[in-house]
């Protein structure tokens, strides 16, 4: 029986699927036949193949081969699948064991001279193989290290398809090869600073310090040079440590956007800065063929900052509006579905009108009205709405630049702490519940009998309400941050002092 | 006659023996028209086949069978449909076979022959 049999991993998005790997050998004239849905990159497997067995010394048979990817409807992507036909097509000649290689999953680009390379989305491939049930995969020896993370699960670090049919059993000479290497990982960039550089703006810090307790979007609005941008860069480093799960998602988006992992997972908060020209596709993922993670799965479980938010496209801004509600993100294109994470915080900033100068005190705007209202006007009433914390940032002054380089300010390490301690809090209290961020707890539980606040307390925004000046989802929203604000300041529960900080959170803007 | 025309004659006597050997029975030998030579016509049982042979001594340019490229592969259609022209008579199938010959200065020949290979 001229048949080899062994598996590989076909991705989609983050979930992968284990693809059998078949080979057969034909009494015909010599050629390769790839089945089973492959795209122009892993049709293109059947010339790396030839050339990566005979130049490594295993031979390759000079018969007809045919490989089949079942099941054979699903789309493959990549070049990741040449290890697997390689050994395939190794066993079905004879060279190396059957049943060895049915046993183990293969991920790996070949060379033309049989050296494996590295490829992308190793660990999101191993996770699907051992969800799968398999106890050994053998992954480009440039890989070892990404696909060691996933516990529970042999790793086969091999350097060359010469290695790869000696562990299977073939009878070759070992001839030891330099491994590819991945090119080296750019230094872990420090995420953007330490929260002492922000002078003066103790307001903002109050606000970011909320932010990032209660898991609450921001929007920042302020003139050129008021340090918009400064603090959205600090936002990650509040953030506390991610957990295991979101670790393993960050570093499984990582990898699978090529970028390199390295030998430990990431566990600081992503932070995605696109530039405002970017499209819908390129904030949400897409593309033709491989559905790529976009930035905004990029920056799941950490921070998405969008600089100049009014200059996006409004549909690129509104594709975000689905996502950031349902935490995840499902795009649909003709070759498949990929559904990514998508729980991020969204950190918006803007100028307040073309010129950036409305309302700063020192200079002049020089716009008029029409276009400053079209300038905000951009952003959607939606897309506003599902932000809790509008704060207006100001330019400092020449005299709080004085007074405040002598005042004692909160370093990124203290301020952390107190996140985290504000979280901590907000996790008890949400014990009972599937959220653990003041900024998911739903507004009807937030107004049922154990929650409710007095109304001595909610005097203030009930009078809002009636008066139009917050809408019901506004009210939610309101109470939400409050609540996060009284978690940072140790307190059991909101006071009306709270609340009125909460009001002015929100509606920086529309006044 | 050039070295590789020998290795080539060498290569189809070697063939000719293998297929007689298997039982078919070689009727002709080297068939010329216009379009091109059948290196053997062979009849096996009342089928009609149509072989090319290709000869190499050596494997240092790769399986001679890899030679064997679809458009040879097409030119062998059409001569097969030109021989039964030149020569009439009623066959239940035509067949065209490949046979692989490496022989080498010294050492041992292999033949190997693939059936239908079209």
């Amino acid at each position: 029986m001229a048949l080899g049999r062994t598996h590989a991993i076909a991705l989609a998005g983050l979930s992968g699927a284990v693809v059998d790997v078949e080979a057969d050998i034909s009494s015909n004239l010599p050629g390769v036949v790839i089945i089973g849905l492959p795209d122009a990159a892993l049709s293109q497997a059947r010339d790396r193949v030839r050339a990566a067995a005979v130049n490594s010394g295993c031979g390759f048979p000079s018969h007809r081969v045919t490989v089949n990817l079942s099941p054979a409807s699903l789309p493959k992507h990549g070049s990741g699948f040449d290890l697997a036909i390689a050994v395939a097509v190794l066993a079905a000649d004879g060279a190396v064991s059957a049943e060895s290689i049915d046993r183990v999953v293969h991920l790996g680009e070949l060379g033309l001279d049989g050296r494996l390379r590295p490829v992308s989305g190793i660990l999101p491939a191993v996770v699907a193989a051992s969800a799968a049930g398999y106890r050994t995969v053998m992954v480009p020896a440039a890989n070892a290290d990404e696909a060691s993370l996933v516990p529970d699960i042999a790793v086969v670090p091999v350097a060359s398809l010469r290695d790869a049919a000696i562990w299977h059993g073939g009878e070759f000479e070992p001839e030891p090869v330099e491994a590819i290497a991945r090119p080296a990982a750019p230094a872990p960039e420090t995420a953007g600073g330490d929260l002492a550089e922000v002078i003066g703006n103790v307001d903002a810090v109050e606000a970011l310090l909320a932010a990032a307790a209660g898991g609450h979007h921001v929007f920042l609005l302020g003139p050129p040079g008021a340090g918009k941008t400064m603090l959205a860069a600090r936002l990650p480093g509040l953030l506390p440590d991610l957990d295991a799960r979101a670790a393993l998602d960050v570093s499984s988006i990582h990898s699978l956007a090529g970028l390199p992992v390295g030998d430990s997972l990431i566990t600081r908060p992503p932070y995605e800065a696109p530039h405002h020209t970017a499209s819908a596709a390129a904030l949400v993922g897409g593309g033709s063929g491989l559905i790529r993670p976009g930035a905004i799965a990029r920056a799941s479980d950490g921070v998405l900052f969008l600089d100049e938010a009014p200059e996006f496209a409004p549909s690129a801004l509104d594709a975000l509006r689905q996502p950031l509600e349902s935490g995840v993100i499902t795009i649909h294109r003709a070759g498949g579905v990929a559904t990514y994470p998508a729980r991020v915080q969204l950190v918006m900033a803007a100028n307040p009108c073309p010129c950036g100068q409305y309302g700063a005190r020192d200079s002049e705007c020089s716009c008029p009205p029409m276009a400053r209202r079209r300038y905000l006007g951009r952003l959607s009433g939606p897309l506003l709405d599902r932000i809790d914390i509008q704060f207006r940032v100001a330019r400092i002054t020449a005299a709080q630049l004085r007074t405040a380089q002598d005042a004692p300010r909160l370093t990124t390490a203290d301020a952390r702490a107190r996140v985290a301690a504000a979280r901590g809090a907000a996790a008890a209290r949400l014990a009972a519940t599937p959220w653990r961020l003041n900024s998911q707890a739903s507004g009807a539980w937030l107004r049922a009998p154990g929650m409710r606040l007095p109304p001595a307390v909610t005097v203030d925004i009930d009078r809002a309400l009636e008066r139009g000046g917050i809408t019901m989802r506004g009210y939610d929203r309101v109470l939400r941050l409050a609540w996060t604000l009284a978690d940072l300041a140790g307190a059991d529960k909101p006071t009306a002092d709270h609340l009125g900080q909460a009001l002015y959170l929100r509606r920086a803007i529309s006044t | 006659m050039a070295t590789k025309d020998v290795l080539g004659r060498r290569g189809e006597e070697i063939a000719a023996q293998h297929l007689t050997a298997q039982g078919l029975t070689i009727i002709e030998r080297n068939w010329r028209c216009a379009r091109g030579e059948i290196d053997l016509v062979a009849r096996d049982g009342d089928v009609l086949v149509i072989v090319e042979v290709k000869t190499r001594s050596g494997l240092g340019f790769g399986h001679p069978l890899e030679a064997i490229t679809t458009g040879k592969l097409a030119r062998l259609r059409q001569l097969a449909a030109s021989w039964c022209e030149a020569h009439p008579g009623h066959w239940r199938s035509i067949r065209i076979d490949a046979v692989a010959v490496i022989a080498p200065r010294e050492g041992r020949v292999t033949v190997e022959h693939l059936e239908g290979v079209f």
